[in-house]
Protein backbone atom coordinates (compact mmCIF):
# COMPACT_ATOMS: atom_id res chain seq x y z
CA UNK A 1 0.00 0.00 0.00
CA UNK A 2 2.77 2.29 1.01
CA UNK A 3 5.96 1.69 -0.03
CA UNK A 4 9.42 3.25 0.08
CA UNK A 5 12.27 2.98 -2.19
CA UNK A 6 15.67 4.31 -0.43
CA UNK A 7 13.48 7.92 -0.15
CA UNK A 8 16.36 11.16 0.99
CA UNK A 9 15.12 14.43 1.36
CA UNK A 10 16.89 17.29 1.67
CA UNK A 11 15.82 20.61 2.59
CA UNK A 12 17.16 23.80 0.53
CA UNK A 13 19.71 25.27 2.79
CA UNK A 14 21.17 21.38 2.69
CA UNK A 15 19.82 19.99 6.02
CA UNK A 16 18.76 16.26 5.51
CA UNK A 17 15.22 15.21 6.93
CA UNK A 18 15.66 11.58 5.55
CA UNK A 19 18.54 9.50 4.69
CA UNK A 20 18.12 6.25 2.00
CA UNK A 21 14.84 4.75 4.03
CA UNK A 22 13.10 1.65 2.48
CA UNK A 23 10.30 -0.34 4.46
CA UNK A 24 6.68 -1.53 3.42
CA UNK A 25 3.22 -0.60 4.45
CA UNK A 26 0.55 -3.67 3.53
CA UNK A 27 -2.72 -2.82 3.17
CA UNK A 28 -5.00 -2.99 6.03
CA UNK A 29 -1.95 -2.97 8.07
CA UNK A 30 -1.16 -0.46 11.11
CA UNK A 31 1.79 1.20 12.19
CA UNK A 32 3.71 3.83 14.17
CA UNK A 33 6.60 5.59 13.43
CA UNK A 34 8.29 7.13 16.08
CA UNK A 35 11.48 9.35 17.03
CA UNK A 36 12.59 12.11 18.35
CA UNK A 37 11.16 15.56 17.63
CA UNK A 38 12.79 16.82 14.18
CA UNK A 39 13.77 12.73 12.98
CA UNK A 40 11.89 12.87 10.21
CA UNK A 41 8.62 12.20 10.70
CA UNK A 42 6.52 14.71 9.25
CA UNK A 43 8.98 14.95 6.44
CA UNK A 44 8.42 11.31 5.98
CA UNK A 45 4.04 11.90 6.26
CA UNK A 46 4.56 14.84 3.79
CA UNK A 47 6.48 12.61 1.19
CA UNK A 48 3.47 9.96 1.19
CA UNK A 49 0.88 13.13 0.46
CA UNK A 50 3.40 14.46 -2.42
CA UNK A 51 2.96 17.37 0.11
CA UNK A 52 6.72 17.45 -0.33
CA UNK A 53 8.62 15.83 -3.23
CA UNK A 54 11.99 13.35 -2.55
CA UNK A 55 15.40 13.79 -3.82
CA UNK A 56 16.14 10.27 -4.65
CA UNK A 57 14.29 6.99 -4.07
CA UNK A 58 10.90 6.61 -4.45
CA UNK A 59 7.82 6.56 -2.65
CA UNK A 60 4.73 4.37 -3.85
CA UNK A 61 1.35 4.85 -2.82
CA UNK A 62 -0.99 2.10 -4.17
CA UNK A 63 1.60 1.27 -6.73
CA UNK A 64 1.30 5.06 -7.65
CA UNK A 65 5.01 7.03 -7.48
CA UNK A 66 3.62 10.08 -5.79
CA UNK A 67 6.93 12.02 -6.24
CA UNK A 68 6.24 12.36 -10.20
CA UNK A 69 2.95 12.76 -10.09
CA UNK A 70 1.96 15.86 -11.91
CA UNK A 71 -0.05 18.92 -10.04
CA UNK A 72 -3.39 17.89 -11.73
CA UNK A 73 -2.83 14.45 -10.32
CA UNK A 74 -2.33 15.67 -6.79
CA UNK A 75 -5.91 16.45 -5.34
CA UNK A 76 -6.90 12.41 -6.13
CA UNK A 77 -4.10 11.26 -4.87
CA UNK A 78 -5.19 13.16 -1.89
CA UNK A 79 -8.62 12.14 -1.56
CA UNK A 80 -8.07 8.45 -1.29
CA UNK A 81 -5.56 9.46 2.09
CA UNK A 82 -7.14 11.06 5.34
CA UNK A 83 -4.45 13.66 6.76
CA UNK A 84 -4.10 14.05 10.57
CA UNK A 85 -2.39 17.13 10.92
CA UNK A 86 -0.16 18.41 13.56
CA UNK A 87 -1.51 21.69 13.83
CA UNK A 88 -5.43 20.61 12.87
CA UNK A 89 -5.54 23.21 10.28
CA UNK A 90 -9.09 23.68 11.42
CA UNK A 91 -10.84 26.72 9.83
CA UNK A 92 -12.44 29.01 12.10
CA UNK A 93 -14.62 31.17 10.25
CA UNK A 94 -17.24 27.65 10.13
CA UNK A 95 -18.86 25.72 12.18
CA UNK A 96 -17.62 21.95 13.08
CA UNK A 97 -20.24 20.42 10.82
CA UNK A 98 -19.08 22.41 8.08
CA UNK A 99 -15.25 22.10 8.70
CA UNK A 100 -16.30 17.87 8.55
CA UNK A 101 -18.64 19.30 5.44
CA UNK A 102 -15.57 20.18 3.22
CA UNK A 103 -13.91 17.03 1.79
CA UNK A 104 -17.20 16.36 0.44
CA UNK A 105 -17.74 19.85 -1.34
CA UNK A 106 -14.29 18.84 -2.77
CA UNK A 107 -14.96 15.74 -4.02
CA UNK A 108 -18.40 16.83 -5.22
CA UNK A 109 -21.10 14.60 -2.97
CA UNK A 110 -25.08 14.78 -3.04
CA UNK A 111 -26.07 17.29 -0.85
CA UNK A 112 -28.06 15.38 1.37
CA UNK A 113 -25.65 11.97 1.56
CA UNK A 114 -23.07 14.15 2.50
CA UNK A 115 -24.84 15.75 5.74
CA UNK A 116 -25.48 11.78 6.96
CA UNK A 117 -21.91 11.30 6.32
CA UNK A 118 -20.83 14.54 8.28
CA UNK A 119 -23.13 13.03 11.50
CA UNK A 120 -21.43 9.98 10.93
CA UNK A 121 -18.19 10.78 11.34
CA UNK A 122 -18.82 13.40 14.11
CA UNK A 123 -20.82 10.29 16.11
CA UNK A 124 -17.81 8.32 15.44
CA UNK A 125 -15.52 10.72 17.53
CA UNK A 126 -18.45 12.09 19.91
CA UNK A 127 -18.78 15.25 18.39
CA UNK A 128 -22.47 14.94 17.39
CA UNK A 129 -23.60 17.16 20.44
CA UNK A 130 -21.05 20.00 19.15
CA UNK A 131 -21.67 20.18 15.44
CA UNK A 132 -23.18 23.96 15.60
CA UNK A 133 -20.35 24.86 17.78
CA UNK A 134 -17.00 27.13 16.34
CA UNK A 135 -13.61 24.93 16.43
CA UNK A 136 -12.59 27.46 18.90
CA UNK A 137 -14.86 26.97 21.39
CA UNK A 138 -13.51 23.17 21.40
CA UNK A 139 -10.65 21.82 23.77
CA UNK A 140 -7.54 20.52 22.47
CA UNK A 141 -8.68 16.68 22.22
CA UNK A 142 -11.82 17.59 20.85
CA UNK A 143 -10.17 19.69 18.13
CA UNK A 144 -7.92 16.86 17.48
CA UNK A 145 -11.05 14.17 17.00
CA UNK A 146 -12.77 16.85 15.32
CA UNK A 147 -9.36 16.78 13.26
CA UNK A 148 -9.82 12.88 12.60
CA UNK A 149 -13.58 13.52 11.57
CA UNK A 150 -12.49 15.38 8.93
CA UNK A 151 -9.57 12.74 7.80
CA UNK A 152 -12.08 10.00 7.59
CA UNK A 153 -15.26 11.75 6.63
CA UNK A 154 -14.14 10.65 3.04
CA UNK A 155 -14.01 7.12 4.02
CA UNK A 156 -10.25 6.78 2.36
CA UNK A 157 -8.66 3.90 2.49
CA UNK A 158 -5.12 4.89 3.90
CA UNK A 159 -4.67 7.51 6.71
CA UNK A 160 -2.24 9.39 8.01
CA UNK A 161 -1.78 10.88 11.65
CA UNK A 162 0.98 13.59 12.50
CA UNK A 163 1.29 13.49 16.49
CA UNK A 164 -2.27 12.89 16.97
CA UNK A 165 -1.68 12.56 20.66
CA UNK A 166 1.04 15.71 21.13
CA UNK A 167 -0.45 17.70 23.81
CA UNK A 168 -3.43 15.21 25.13
CA UNK A 169 -2.93 13.99 28.08
CA UNK A 170 -2.95 9.88 28.81
CA UNK A 171 -6.67 9.93 28.97
CA UNK A 172 -7.37 11.44 26.21
CA UNK A 173 -5.00 10.28 23.93
CA UNK A 174 -5.80 6.60 24.19
CA UNK A 175 -9.40 7.59 23.76
CA UNK A 176 -8.04 8.69 20.41
CA UNK A 177 -5.70 5.50 20.06
CA UNK A 178 -8.93 3.26 20.35
CA UNK A 179 -10.71 5.30 17.84
CA UNK A 180 -7.76 4.45 15.37
CA UNK A 181 -8.04 0.96 16.21
CA UNK A 182 -11.20 0.89 15.45
CA UNK A 183 -10.85 1.83 11.88
CA UNK A 184 -7.86 -0.39 12.31
CA UNK A 185 -10.72 -3.64 12.49
CA UNK A 186 -12.27 -2.25 9.12
CA UNK A 187 -9.64 -2.61 7.00
CA UNK A 188 -7.76 0.92 6.96
CA UNK A 189 -4.04 1.14 6.32
CA UNK A 190 -2.83 3.36 9.21
CA UNK A 191 0.84 5.54 10.10
CA UNK A 192 0.94 7.13 12.64
CA UNK A 193 3.78 9.26 13.69
CA UNK A 194 4.38 9.89 17.70
CA UNK A 195 7.28 10.64 20.00
CA UNK A 196 5.05 9.61 22.82
CA UNK A 197 6.87 6.02 23.61
CA UNK A 198 3.88 5.35 26.18
CA UNK A 199 1.16 4.79 23.73
CA UNK A 200 2.78 1.70 22.02
CA UNK A 201 3.78 -0.53 25.32
CA UNK A 202 0.46 -2.42 25.06
CA UNK A 203 -0.12 -2.57 21.58
CA UNK A 204 2.17 -5.05 19.67
CA UNK A 205 1.73 -2.94 16.52
CA UNK A 206 4.74 -2.67 14.41
CA UNK A 207 6.97 -0.22 14.70
CA UNK A 208 9.00 2.01 12.23
CA UNK A 209 11.76 4.11 14.47
CA UNK A 210 13.30 7.23 13.11
CA UNK A 211 16.83 8.53 13.91
CA UNK A 212 18.43 11.49 12.90
CA UNK A 213 16.39 10.83 9.46
CA UNK A 214 17.35 7.00 9.46
CA UNK A 215 15.31 4.06 9.61
CA UNK A 216 16.36 1.90 12.86
CA UNK A 217 15.98 -1.97 12.04
CA UNK B 1 -26.98 17.22 -14.39
CA UNK B 2 -28.86 18.74 -11.32
CA UNK B 3 -26.82 17.90 -9.14
CA UNK B 4 -23.93 19.88 -11.15
CA UNK B 5 -26.07 22.54 -10.95
CA UNK B 6 -26.95 22.15 -7.02
CA UNK B 7 -22.93 22.73 -6.37
CA UNK B 8 -22.78 25.32 -8.80
CA UNK B 9 -25.69 27.31 -6.77
CA UNK B 10 -24.03 26.08 -3.42
CA UNK B 11 -20.83 28.18 -4.79
CA UNK B 12 -23.14 31.17 -5.85
CA UNK B 13 -24.18 31.06 -2.21
CA UNK B 14 -20.44 31.13 -0.98
CA UNK B 15 -19.92 33.83 -3.12
CA UNK B 16 -23.15 35.87 -1.79
CA UNK B 17 -21.75 35.46 1.50
CA UNK B 18 -18.85 36.91 1.33
CA UNK B 19 -20.16 39.39 0.06
CA UNK B 20 -22.05 39.93 2.94
CA UNK B 21 -19.35 39.91 5.05
CA UNK B 22 -18.41 43.20 4.23
CA UNK B 23 -21.30 44.94 2.73
CA UNK B 24 -19.43 48.68 2.44
CA UNK B 25 -16.54 47.81 0.33
CA UNK B 26 -18.76 45.54 -2.08
CA UNK B 27 -20.92 48.94 -2.40
CA UNK B 28 -17.83 51.40 -2.99
CA UNK B 29 -16.35 48.26 -5.28
CA UNK B 30 -19.95 48.42 -7.22
CA UNK B 31 -20.47 51.96 -6.97
CA UNK B 32 -16.96 52.76 -8.90
CA UNK B 33 -17.45 50.26 -11.64
CA UNK B 34 -20.67 51.48 -12.19
CA UNK B 35 -19.72 54.99 -12.46
CA UNK B 36 -16.43 53.94 -14.63
CA UNK B 37 -18.64 52.06 -16.94
CA UNK B 38 -21.22 55.02 -17.08
CA UNK B 39 -19.07 57.31 -18.57
CA UNK B 40 -18.14 55.79 -21.73
CA UNK B 41 -21.61 54.40 -22.05
CA UNK B 42 -23.33 57.39 -21.31
CA UNK B 43 -20.85 59.33 -23.99
CA UNK B 44 -22.37 56.70 -26.50
CA UNK B 45 -25.52 57.03 -25.66
CA UNK B 46 -25.32 60.72 -26.31
CA UNK B 47 -23.60 60.42 -29.85
CA UNK B 48 -25.95 58.12 -30.59
CA UNK B 49 -29.17 60.69 -29.90
CA UNK B 50 -26.95 63.34 -31.78
CA UNK B 51 -26.28 60.96 -34.82
CA UNK B 52 -30.50 59.72 -35.05
CA UNK B 53 -30.95 63.53 -35.20
CA UNK B 54 -28.34 63.84 -37.70
CA UNK B 55 -29.97 61.89 -39.61
CA UNK B 56 -33.80 63.03 -38.86
CA UNK B 57 -32.44 66.37 -40.23
CA UNK B 58 -30.73 65.69 -42.79
CA UNK B 59 -32.41 63.69 -44.66
CA UNK B 60 -31.52 62.63 -48.21
CA UNK B 61 -28.38 64.91 -49.55
CA UNK B 62 -29.16 67.52 -52.01
CA UNK B 63 -27.56 70.11 -53.99
CA UNK B 64 -29.37 73.14 -55.23
CA UNK B 65 -28.42 74.91 -57.72
CA UNK B 66 -28.98 78.67 -58.46
CA UNK B 67 -28.93 79.93 -62.04
CA UNK B 68 -27.22 83.05 -63.10
CA UNK B 69 -30.29 86.47 -63.44
CA UNK B 70 -29.80 86.87 -66.97
CA UNK B 71 -30.51 83.07 -67.45
CA UNK B 72 -33.25 82.56 -70.25
CA UNK B 73 -36.14 79.99 -70.15
CA UNK B 74 -33.87 77.88 -73.06
CA UNK B 75 -30.85 77.89 -71.00
CA UNK B 76 -32.63 76.57 -68.22
CA UNK B 77 -34.59 73.77 -70.68
CA UNK B 78 -30.65 72.71 -72.12
CA UNK B 79 -29.55 72.53 -68.02
CA UNK B 80 -32.62 70.37 -67.67
CA UNK B 81 -31.58 68.28 -70.55
CA UNK B 82 -27.79 68.25 -69.67
CA UNK B 83 -28.78 66.99 -66.09
CA UNK B 84 -31.15 64.41 -66.81
CA UNK B 85 -28.13 62.38 -68.34
CA UNK B 86 -25.36 62.72 -65.84
CA UNK B 87 -24.55 59.55 -64.52
CA UNK B 88 -23.99 60.54 -60.89
CA UNK B 89 -27.69 62.28 -60.23
CA UNK B 90 -30.91 60.59 -59.42
CA UNK B 91 -33.07 63.33 -60.32
CA UNK B 92 -34.02 66.87 -60.42
CA UNK B 93 -36.59 69.21 -59.66
CA UNK B 94 -37.16 72.98 -60.98
CA UNK B 95 -38.22 76.05 -59.28
CA UNK B 96 -38.96 78.74 -61.23
CA UNK B 97 -38.15 81.99 -60.06
CA UNK B 98 -41.91 82.85 -59.60
CA UNK B 99 -42.26 80.17 -57.64
CA UNK B 100 -40.05 80.29 -55.17
CA UNK B 101 -41.02 84.16 -54.65
CA UNK B 102 -44.56 82.86 -54.21
CA UNK B 103 -43.35 79.96 -51.40
CA UNK B 104 -41.43 82.70 -49.44
CA UNK B 105 -44.58 84.80 -49.13
CA UNK B 106 -46.59 81.79 -47.73
CA UNK B 107 -43.91 80.61 -45.34
CA UNK B 108 -42.02 83.22 -43.74
CA UNK B 109 -45.49 85.66 -43.33
CA UNK B 110 -43.46 88.28 -44.98
CA UNK B 111 -45.50 88.87 -47.70
CA UNK B 112 -45.96 92.98 -46.95
CA UNK B 113 -42.23 92.87 -47.54
CA UNK B 114 -41.92 90.73 -50.86
CA UNK B 115 -45.13 92.48 -52.21
CA UNK B 116 -43.38 96.25 -51.51
CA UNK B 117 -40.59 94.49 -54.24
CA UNK B 118 -40.41 96.30 -57.79
CA UNK B 119 -38.84 92.72 -58.89
CA UNK B 120 -38.15 89.23 -57.85
CA UNK B 121 -35.10 89.27 -56.80
CA UNK B 122 -34.75 85.38 -56.77
CA UNK B 123 -32.95 83.35 -59.75
CA UNK B 124 -34.38 80.14 -60.99
CA UNK B 125 -33.07 77.26 -59.42
CA UNK B 126 -32.49 73.38 -59.61
CA UNK B 127 -32.60 71.14 -56.85
CA UNK B 128 -30.48 68.59 -57.67
CA UNK B 129 -30.50 64.91 -56.24
CA UNK B 130 -27.56 63.19 -56.23
CA UNK B 131 -27.35 59.06 -56.45
CA UNK B 132 -24.47 58.48 -54.05
CA UNK B 133 -24.24 60.15 -50.17
CA UNK B 134 -20.54 60.16 -49.76
CA UNK B 135 -19.35 63.54 -48.45
CA UNK B 136 -16.25 63.53 -51.43
CA UNK B 137 -18.64 61.98 -53.73
CA UNK B 138 -21.11 65.02 -53.31
CA UNK B 139 -18.21 67.74 -53.03
CA UNK B 140 -17.05 66.61 -56.64
CA UNK B 141 -20.79 67.02 -57.67
CA UNK B 142 -21.08 70.05 -56.27
CA UNK B 143 -17.67 71.62 -58.14
CA UNK B 144 -19.05 69.79 -61.26
CA UNK B 145 -22.24 71.82 -61.41
CA UNK B 146 -20.87 74.57 -60.11
CA UNK B 147 -18.73 75.61 -63.45
CA UNK B 148 -21.90 74.18 -65.68
CA UNK B 149 -22.77 77.40 -68.33
CA UNK B 150 -25.39 79.77 -66.76
CA UNK B 151 -25.45 78.55 -63.03
CA UNK B 152 -24.27 81.37 -60.50
CA UNK B 153 -24.07 78.77 -57.59
CA UNK B 154 -23.70 75.24 -56.41
CA UNK B 155 -25.20 75.07 -52.90
CA UNK B 156 -24.38 71.52 -51.21
CA UNK B 157 -27.55 71.84 -48.85
CA UNK B 158 -26.17 69.37 -46.34
CA UNK B 159 -22.39 70.25 -45.80
CA UNK B 160 -23.10 70.65 -42.05
CA UNK B 161 -24.23 67.64 -41.25
CA UNK B 162 -21.11 65.85 -42.87
CA UNK B 163 -19.05 68.03 -40.73
CA UNK B 164 -20.59 66.66 -38.08
CA UNK B 165 -20.35 63.36 -39.30
CA UNK B 166 -16.70 63.74 -38.97
CA UNK B 167 -16.79 65.19 -35.50
CA UNK B 168 -19.17 62.67 -34.21
CA UNK B 169 -16.49 60.08 -35.68
CA UNK B 170 -13.65 61.50 -33.28
CA UNK B 171 -16.31 61.49 -30.51
CA UNK B 172 -17.08 57.93 -31.02
CA UNK B 173 -13.08 57.42 -31.19
CA UNK B 174 -12.90 59.34 -27.87
CA UNK B 175 -15.59 57.22 -26.48
CA UNK B 176 -13.15 54.49 -27.01
CA UNK B 177 -10.38 55.13 -25.64
CA UNK B 178 -12.13 56.24 -22.80
CA UNK B 179 -13.60 52.83 -22.64
CA UNK B 180 -10.63 50.88 -22.90
CA UNK B 181 -8.74 52.76 -20.21
CA UNK B 182 -11.35 52.75 -17.62
CA UNK B 183 -12.20 48.40 -18.46
CA UNK B 184 -8.53 48.49 -17.78
CA UNK B 185 -9.66 50.26 -14.31
CA UNK B 186 -12.09 47.94 -14.23
CA UNK B 187 -9.90 44.44 -14.06
CA UNK B 188 -7.66 46.43 -11.76
CA UNK B 189 -10.48 47.44 -9.24
CA UNK B 190 -11.49 43.19 -9.65
CA UNK B 191 -7.75 42.02 -9.60
CA UNK B 192 -6.93 43.50 -6.47
CA UNK B 193 -10.64 42.68 -5.12
CA UNK B 194 -9.98 39.54 -5.77
CA UNK B 195 -6.13 39.33 -4.35
CA UNK B 196 -7.08 40.50 -0.99
CA UNK B 197 -9.54 37.62 -0.78
CA UNK B 198 -7.17 34.83 -1.79
CA UNK B 199 -4.96 36.72 1.38
CA UNK B 200 -7.77 36.06 3.93
CA UNK B 201 -8.61 32.94 2.55
CA UNK B 202 -5.00 31.48 2.46
CA UNK B 203 -5.89 29.25 5.37
CA UNK B 204 -8.92 27.55 3.54
CA UNK B 205 -6.85 27.55 -0.17
CA UNK B 206 -4.11 25.78 1.48
CA UNK B 207 -6.49 22.99 3.89
CA UNK B 208 -8.62 22.61 0.41
CA UNK B 209 -6.03 21.72 -1.36
CA UNK B 210 -4.72 19.33 1.40
CA UNK B 211 -7.32 17.54 1.31
CA UNK B 212 -8.02 17.05 -2.23
CA UNK B 213 -9.15 19.94 -3.83
CA UNK B 214 -8.48 20.76 -7.81
CA UNK B 215 -7.68 23.98 -8.36
CA UNK B 216 -10.69 24.34 -10.32
CA UNK B 217 -12.62 23.64 -7.64
CA UNK B 218 -10.48 26.22 -5.69
CA UNK B 219 -10.19 29.30 -8.31
CA UNK B 220 -14.50 28.96 -9.06
CA UNK B 221 -15.81 30.97 -6.19
CA UNK B 222 -13.03 33.67 -6.92
CA UNK B 223 -14.57 33.79 -10.73
CA UNK B 224 -17.41 33.66 -9.64
CA UNK B 225 -17.52 36.90 -7.55
CA UNK B 226 -15.48 38.49 -9.88
CA UNK B 227 -18.55 38.22 -12.50
CA UNK B 228 -20.94 39.15 -9.92
CA UNK B 229 -19.47 42.27 -8.73
CA UNK B 230 -19.08 43.25 -12.58
CA UNK B 231 -22.55 42.23 -13.21
CA UNK B 232 -23.82 44.82 -10.22
CA UNK B 233 -21.08 47.05 -11.41
CA UNK B 234 -22.87 46.99 -14.96
CA UNK B 235 -26.67 46.90 -13.35
CA UNK B 236 -25.09 50.25 -11.51
CA UNK B 237 -23.65 52.16 -14.45
CA UNK B 238 -27.36 50.88 -16.31
CA UNK B 239 -29.46 52.56 -13.65
CA UNK B 240 -26.48 55.55 -13.55
CA UNK B 241 -27.14 56.16 -17.37
CA UNK B 242 -30.76 55.46 -17.46
CA UNK B 243 -31.39 58.23 -14.10
CA UNK B 244 -29.14 60.58 -15.90
CA UNK B 245 -31.34 60.53 -19.05
CA UNK B 246 -34.57 61.28 -17.00
CA UNK B 247 -32.82 64.52 -15.43
CA UNK B 248 -31.64 65.46 -19.07
CA UNK B 249 -34.48 64.76 -20.69
CA UNK B 250 -36.92 66.87 -17.84
CA UNK B 251 -34.72 69.81 -18.88
CA UNK B 252 -34.71 69.26 -22.46
CA UNK B 253 -38.33 68.94 -22.98
CA UNK B 254 -38.40 72.52 -21.38
CA UNK B 255 -35.81 73.57 -23.57
CA UNK B 256 -37.72 71.98 -26.59
CA UNK B 257 -41.23 73.90 -25.54
CA UNK B 258 -39.60 77.42 -26.58
CA UNK B 259 -38.70 76.20 -29.51
CA UNK B 260 -42.09 74.74 -30.15
CA UNK B 261 -40.45 71.38 -31.39
CA UNK B 262 -40.35 67.90 -29.98
CA UNK B 263 -36.84 66.49 -28.43
CA UNK B 264 -35.93 63.82 -26.51
CA UNK B 265 -32.97 61.54 -25.68
CA UNK B 266 -33.52 57.93 -26.35
CA UNK B 267 -32.48 55.22 -23.59
CA UNK B 268 -30.35 52.37 -24.50
CA UNK B 269 -31.84 50.18 -26.32
CA UNK B 270 -32.61 46.25 -25.30
CA UNK B 271 -29.24 45.19 -27.08
CA UNK B 272 -26.89 47.75 -26.18
CA UNK B 273 -28.12 47.02 -22.60
CA UNK B 274 -27.27 44.10 -22.39
CA UNK B 275 -24.31 44.43 -24.18
CA UNK B 276 -23.41 46.75 -21.62
CA UNK B 277 -23.69 43.75 -18.73
CA UNK B 278 -22.28 41.51 -20.70
CA UNK B 279 -19.15 43.41 -21.05
CA UNK B 280 -19.09 44.37 -17.41
CA UNK B 281 -19.30 40.68 -16.32
CA UNK B 282 -16.43 39.44 -18.73
CA UNK B 283 -14.35 42.21 -17.30
CA UNK B 284 -15.69 41.19 -14.19
CA UNK B 285 -14.37 37.51 -14.55
CA UNK B 286 -11.44 38.45 -16.73
CA UNK B 287 -9.99 40.71 -13.73
CA UNK B 288 -10.42 37.81 -11.26
CA UNK B 289 -9.16 35.03 -13.37
CA UNK B 290 -5.79 37.23 -13.63
CA UNK B 291 -5.71 37.76 -10.35
CA UNK B 292 -6.36 33.92 -9.37
CA UNK B 293 -3.71 32.96 -11.77
CA UNK B 294 -1.07 35.28 -10.65
CA UNK B 295 -1.94 34.75 -6.87
CA UNK B 296 -2.93 31.24 -6.25
CA UNK B 297 -0.12 29.50 -6.84
CA UNK B 298 1.68 31.16 -3.97
CA UNK B 299 -0.67 29.66 -1.97
CA UNK B 300 0.91 26.18 -1.84
CA UNK B 301 1.29 23.72 0.81
CA UNK B 302 4.86 22.89 2.09
CA UNK B 303 5.92 26.43 0.63
CA UNK B 304 6.36 28.72 2.74
CA UNK B 305 5.27 32.51 1.69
Amino acid sequence: MIRFNQVSKRYPGGYEALKNVSFDIAEGEMAFLTGHSGAGKSTLLKLIAAIERPNSGSVLVNNQNVGVLKGGALPYLRRNLGIIFQDHKLLFDRSVFDNVLLPLQICGFDHRESGKRVRAALDKVGLLKREKANPIALSGGEQQRLCIARAIVNRPSILLADEPTGNLDAAYAQEIMAIFKSFHQVGVTLLISTHDESVLQDTGVRVLALKHGELQA
Amino acid sequence: MMHALAQHLAVLRTVLQRMFVSPLAGLLNILVIGIALSLPAGMYVLLQNVQGLVVQLSGTPQISLFLAMDAKADDADHLRKQLAQHPAIARTEFVARAQALEQLKQSTGLADVIGGLTQNPLPDAFIVYPKQSGAQALDGLRDELAKLPKVEQAQLDSAWAYKLEALLKFGRVAVLILASLLSLALIAVTFNTIRLQILTQRDEIEVAKLIGATNGFIRRPFLYFGALQGLLGGIAAWLIITASLQLLNHQLGALAQLYASQLALHPLSVGDSLSLLLFSVYLGWLGAWLSVARHLSQVEPGRKP
